[in-house]
Formats: structure tokens, sequence, C-alpha cells
């Protein structure tokens, strides 16, 4: 029975172990080792992100009020979170009334069941899609493949993704890792017909691209897509795209399936008002992208006669629940945080193991799968996949605290499985810099500061410490200062403390 | 049973007990309600479409049927679509060929079309969005998707200053798209490449009296 019936509030459940593509097979550490190790990938990584964050703040320069702007998209989206059941209703209620139908899927396992049975229902064995990053976390392709439908990916960089067998690494352009000659070779070996004369200026890629699609627009019945917001007020869903791939899926089809998580509802129509120039200009670094479309329900005689939107959980209330963490719902996809993060930009999007990559992958994932659902949890490594630089919160359009979001998911990390030696170590930590006289005492006597200024650096610490120096130089302290310290009066008090406070906290969860 | 429905706003409901939210006010002092004189709209919504590489041609109401026509031939043009309810007096100056869309027309049947000329409701001069509402002078959204040329008349009293003042215009039931220049990816090393599934080529005729 759950625990609803009786008015008692229990944790909603994180998206299902095993299902989807929110975790990754090995921690962020081994994975980005490998990355890392790829040059061609740095190169094109290095490159593309650079080039966007020019673009990006050139146009977000030009705007006086782009703080203000921030400042609204931030609330509106909060705001969202704090009333998202009405608001759902009312989405609901809306679309129902201009002849859409609402599903609701408790994960992603179920919204890939709804969204198989609607294609079916339909006698297509197949359907085009629009990039979107719901289906992607979901895994929705993989199943309809399973079921013997075939998706085809219409966004190009989706596409090469698609062809090359290959996973996004990013949320804009999931092929940001590969070049103008890894693409060609992609696409001579993996389109029908194309002409293998074919060389690798991109506007002749983008064309090869466009030749092999024209047929599937024509032709396929059903298209699924995700959506960049769902107006409650009104009932109008919409996608925000470039190259009109967008367009075609949701205008030529007899039917459309949209795909969109929960925490993508918007109270007001207005509130596009601020959306449409946060996330063009934090996405693309463009003034406005080229297309976006906007569509309520069912408009006779214009676009597909029957429209689906599927409404996806999949975790998002267990981050909800987190009083914390829930901030990470309100990102809009931008990637802008991708772009500016050093640790991105070297590791990669695969490195995260998730749909969700970059600094709101590490701090969205573990929310929505969890970091302790199996034994070394892969989600577990990834608030760590950061340098706590702060660039990533001065990008954001919506101002997502995402640094203070990984340190607080540290935390929980350490609460839920860390070992008695590094709680102890933590306790120990936080018994000292609560006591500023204790504080100043240690580090004078840790000499700190000389420290972190020689270049004598630890080797990976052992389990449990790893967790801190898989991702990052731990620098040596100066053996005597420190172990002065520890002997001294001060530091065995601020011991004693650490450990028999962490004893009360044992007894009062062992007593729970 | 309970069912999906249920669960997922018995979750929602859950989460917020267990972590209850503040009331969140939202400021919007970002700017709204901004006008500029004509000469500055034209000026600005100009800029912003030569940047995305769309074509410019300004011109006043009583030249449309000649400046489309000049378009038209200059784009090699020789059997365009119309929506139903486009003015028949602006392709009187036009030798080519006008196909009046309808809805019984499929999709493919639209790609024999060398182009395809419409109005627009409203505009954004700032980012250089024209915005289509499916009227009948603009007609379905598949008649100005499809077809590899798009020239589009855009009056300038209806083009705003910035996306609130453009957004305020809408009628939301409306089948909305917004159009910034031609179709572009930059999916390949972020290299921006003009023209990919929608019309490769937006002309815009702005009327600078209308």
């Amino acid at each position: 029975m759950s625990a609803t019936f009786l008015g008692m509030p229990a944790t909603p459940p994180r998206s299902p172990y095993g299902t989807g593509n929110l975790r990754g097979d090995r921690k962020f550490p081994a994975a980005a080792h490998d990355e890392l190790r790829n040059e061609q990938l740095r190169s094109n990584l290095g490159r593309a992100t650079h080039t966007i964050r020019a673009k990006r703040l050139h146009v977000t320069g030009e705007l006086p009020d782009w703080e203000e702007l921030r400042d609204a998209g931030s609330a509106i989206k909060t705001d969202t979170m704090n009333r998202l059941p009405e608001l759902l209703e009312e989405l609901e209620r809306n679309v129902t009334a201009r002849g859409g139908t609402v599903h609701w899927a408790r994960d992603g396992v179920e919204a890939n069941e709804i969204v198989a049975r609607l294609v079916r229902e339909t006698g297509s064995d197949e359907v085009i899609k629009v990039k979107s990053m719901a289906t992607q976390e979901i895994g929705l392709n993989e199943h309809l493949e399973s079921l013997g439908i075939t998706a085809h990916e219409t966004d190009l960089a989706e596409l090469i993704v698609q062809l090359a067998h290959d996973k996004p690494s990013h949320i804009l352009v999931p092929a940001i890792h590969r070049n103008r000659d890894e693409i060609r070779e992609i696409f001579l070996k993996e389109i029908p017909g194309v002409d293998p004369s074919l060389d690798n200026v991109p506007a002749h890629l983008a064309g090869a691209a466009r030749a092999y699609l024209r047929e599937k627009f024509m032709t396929t019945k059903v298209a699924v897509s995700g959506a960049n917001f769902g107006i409650a007020e009104t009932g109008t869903l919409s996608v925000v795209e470039s190259e009109g791939n967008g367009r075609m899926c949701l205008t030529l089809p007899d039917t459309l399936i949209t795909v969109m998580g929960i925490e993508k509802v918007l109270p007001r129509y207005q509130d596009l008002e601020v959306f449409l120039q946060l996330l063009p200009r934090s996405s693309t670094g463009e003034r406005m992208n080229p297309y976006t479309s906007m569509w309520t329900g069912v408009t006779p005689g214009d676009g597909p006669q029957t429209f689906h939107l599927v409404l996806l959980d999949n975790g998002r209330t267990a981050a909800l629940a987190d009083r914390i963490g829930r901030e990470a719902l309100n990102c809009i996809r931008c990637s802008a945080c991708l772009n500016v993060c050093p640790v991105y930009e070297r590791a990669g999007g695969h490195a995260y193991g998730s749909t969700y990559p970059g600094p709101i992958g590490a701090v969205l994932t573990p929310q929505l799968a969890g970091m302790h659902a199996a034994k070394d949890d892969p989600n577990s490594s990834l608030p760590y996949a950061s340098s706590l630089c702060g660039a990533c919160f001065d990008a954001c359009p919506v101002k997502i605290d995402i640094p203070s979001l990984l340190v607080e998911l540290r935390h929980q990390h350490t609460e839920q499985s860390g070992t008695t030696a590094e709680k102890l170590a933590m306790k120990a930590a936080g018994a000292v810099m609560s006591r500023p006289k204790v504080y100043t005492a240690a580090q004078k006597a840790s000499r700190l500061g000389r420290a972190l200024a020689r270049d004598g650096k630890l080797p990976a610490l052992p389990p449990p410490l790893n967790g801190w120096s898989d991702s990052r130089d731990t620098p040596a302290p100066p053996k005597q200062s420190f172990r002065a310290w520890l002997a001294s009066a001060e530091g065995a008090a601020a011991m004693r403390e650490a450990s028999a406070e962490h004893t009360r906290d044992q007894q009062q969860e062992d007593g729970k | 049973m309970t069912t999906a429905r249920e669960t997922v706003l018995g979750r929602i409901r859950d989460a917020l007990a267990l972590a209850p939210a503040e009331d969140t006010p939202v400021p919007r002092a970002y700017r709204t309600g901004r006008t500029f004189p004509d000469e500055e709209r034209l000026a600005l919504f100009t800029d912003r479409l030569v940047d995305y590489k769309a074509q410019v041609h300004p011109c006043t109401a009583d030249r449309t049927a000649q400046v489309l026509a000049e378009v038209l031939r200059q784009q090699g043009a020789t059997r365009i679509g119309v929506p139903q309810g486009l003015d028949p007096a602006w392709l009187t100056a036009y030798d080519g060929e006008v196909r009046q869309d309808s809805e019984d027309i499929p999709a493919p049947g639209l790609d024999v079309l060398d182009g395809v000329v419409t109005a627009s409701a409203v505009s954004c001069a700032e980012t250089g969005t024209i915005f289509l509402d499916g009227s009948p002078d603009q007609g379905r959204r598949a008649l100005s998707l499809v077809p590899d040329l798009h020239v589009c008349v855009v009056d300038l009293s209806t083009v705003e200053v910035g996306v609130p003042e453009a957004v305020a215009r809408l009628v939301p039931e409306r089948p909305t798209t917004l159009i910034s220049g031609p179709s572009a990816t930059s999916d390949i090393e972020l290299e921006r490449v003009e023209g990919v599934h929608g019309p490769r080529t937006l002309a815009v005729v702005i009327r600078t009296d209308a």
C-alpha cells in the first residue's frame, strides 16, 4: 500500500535501475581517463566549445536586461515547481480541450510502452524523430527497435550519432566529438545511395543529409518529439530548433506523439517572452534560433490530426523531494554550462555515462536515477566531476547554483555510503572548521598554504578517499606540522569531539 | 488500481510535502512595451535579417506586385504556391504559374513548387524573427515549409521592437511558426551552414508604409 493513502508523504522513487540512459557502466574518472587519450576528441571539443562561448557572450552581452531576464526565468521555473500539480492538470485540461490526448508515465519503461502502443495503433512500423533529450533519456529508439519499429533521427547531429551507432556527447550538438572527416566517412558508409564523391565540406554533408531525409519526411506517418515548453494556461507545446527537421516532423505526419518531462510545463503563455530570449542566446549563441514551432492540440486542416502528449516522471518527483536538489529541475537544456566547463571540455560528454553530461548532468543525473542504486554506482562519481570553479553558475540562464548542488550531492554521497573513516574525517573537518580559533590554529599548524605552493602531490588515495583523489591531485601536506597539530591538545580535542558526534549519529541511525 | 496519473500527481504532492516550498514572486524587470520610430525598427529588423543571410527588399505598398515579381524572377521561380487568403493583387505582375494551396494537396505535392509567397502575422526587430500564425494569408504550416524558397511579406506596422512586444500580439491557439532567417545547422564543427530542411532561401519584402 502506498503511504500516500495514510496521509504520510512517501519519498518518490528514482528512475528504475537498469533502464534508460541515465547511468554509465563505469565511474567518471575511469571513463574520462580513456577519453582524455583521444586527442582528436579533445581538439574537436576545444575548438567547438570556445567558438560557442564567444558567440554566447556576444549575444548575451548586447541585452542590457540580461540579468533581469535571468532573474525572471529563475523565478518562473521555481514557481512552476512549487505549483506543479495544478499546472500539469491545467495543461492536461487545455490539451484535451483542443483535441489532444494526454498520457502519464511513471517512468521511462512506461513511457516507452505508451509510445510503442500508440505507434502500433497507427499501423506504421517507422517514425521520424525530432531531437529530444527525454526520449534519449528513456532509450525510446532502442525500445521501438526491439519491437520492429524503426526510428529515424532527423536532426543532423542525431543522425550522425545514429548512423555511427554512437552515443550523443552534448545536449545541443550531440556529434560535437566528430569532425568533418569522420562525418564524411560515416555518411559514405551508412547512407544508402550516397554520392561516393561526397567531400568533407559541411554544406555538402548537410546537403547529403537533406536528400536522405527528404523522402522520410514526405512518407512517414508518425512523428515523435520532445518539447521545450508546455504552456499550462493554453495547452500550447513548443519545440525550438534550427534545421527545419522539427517543423517537418511537427507538421507533415498524420500522428504526432510528444514526450515531455513534467518539469517542462510553464504557467503562462506570456512566460515565453522570457524563455524565447534566454534559450537561444544561451544555447547556440544566436539572437534567435531559425525555427520555433508552437501548436495547441489539433488544428483542422493544418498539421497532424492526431496528437498525443506523454507526461514523464522517471525520477523527476524524486528530485523535487530534495529541497536543494530540486533546483536542477529548472534546467532548460541550453547546454551553456557544458561549453564553459573546463572538465567537460577535456573529458567530453561520454565520460558522464548519461544522456545529460556536463555540470548540469552531474547534478541532474544522480537525482533522476540515484547514485547508490548498486555497489560502486557509477553515478556516485558524478558530483566529483567538477573543479567547482563556478563558471557554470555564471552561464546558467536560469541561475541554477550548480556548484552548491554538487557540494550537496557530495555531502549526500558521503552520508549515504562513506565508510566510518571517511565520515570521521568529514566530521573532524567539520568540527575544526566550525570553531574559528581551532581552525586558525589548524591552518597555521598544517601550513596548508605552503603545502599547496609546492609541487608535491599525493598519489591516488586508497578507498574510501579515492572519490576525492580520483578526480584531482591531492597536495601532500607537510607531514610533521599536521601531525604536530594532531598530537596537540587542541587537535586531540577536536578529534575526540568529532568521534563522539559521529558515534551519536550512528546510534541515532541505528535506532531508526 | 491506481492510474499513472494519480501516482505521478501523488508523488509530486508528496515531494512538495517533504520539502515545502516558499512562494516565489516573479520579478519582471526586463524591458517590455518598447516602441521605436519606424526608421529605427526598419533598420534594426533589416540588420538582423541580413545577419541571418535572409534577403531584404524594402518597398512601399503600392509597389508590392512589382517587387514580388522581381524577387521571384531573380530566384528563377516559375511555379509558386500561395495560401488561399493571399491578396490576388500582389501577384498581378508575376508571369509564372500560381497554384493556390488547398488542404487536400498532400505534402509531397508541395515539393514541385519552386517557392511560396505568404504574408505574416507579427515580427520582432531585435531578433529578426517573423511569426506566421496560419491566418488565411499565411496558410497551413506545410506550405511555407516544403518549397525551397519562401518570399514573405512583412508590413512595418506589424514589426515590434522586442520579443515581449511581439509575443503579446500572438493568438496562442493558432499554430505558430517563428522564422529567423533560412534554416541552418551548426552540427558539423559548429560551422554554420544555411539551408538544411526548411526553405534554403528566405526573401523578406518589407512594406514600409503598411
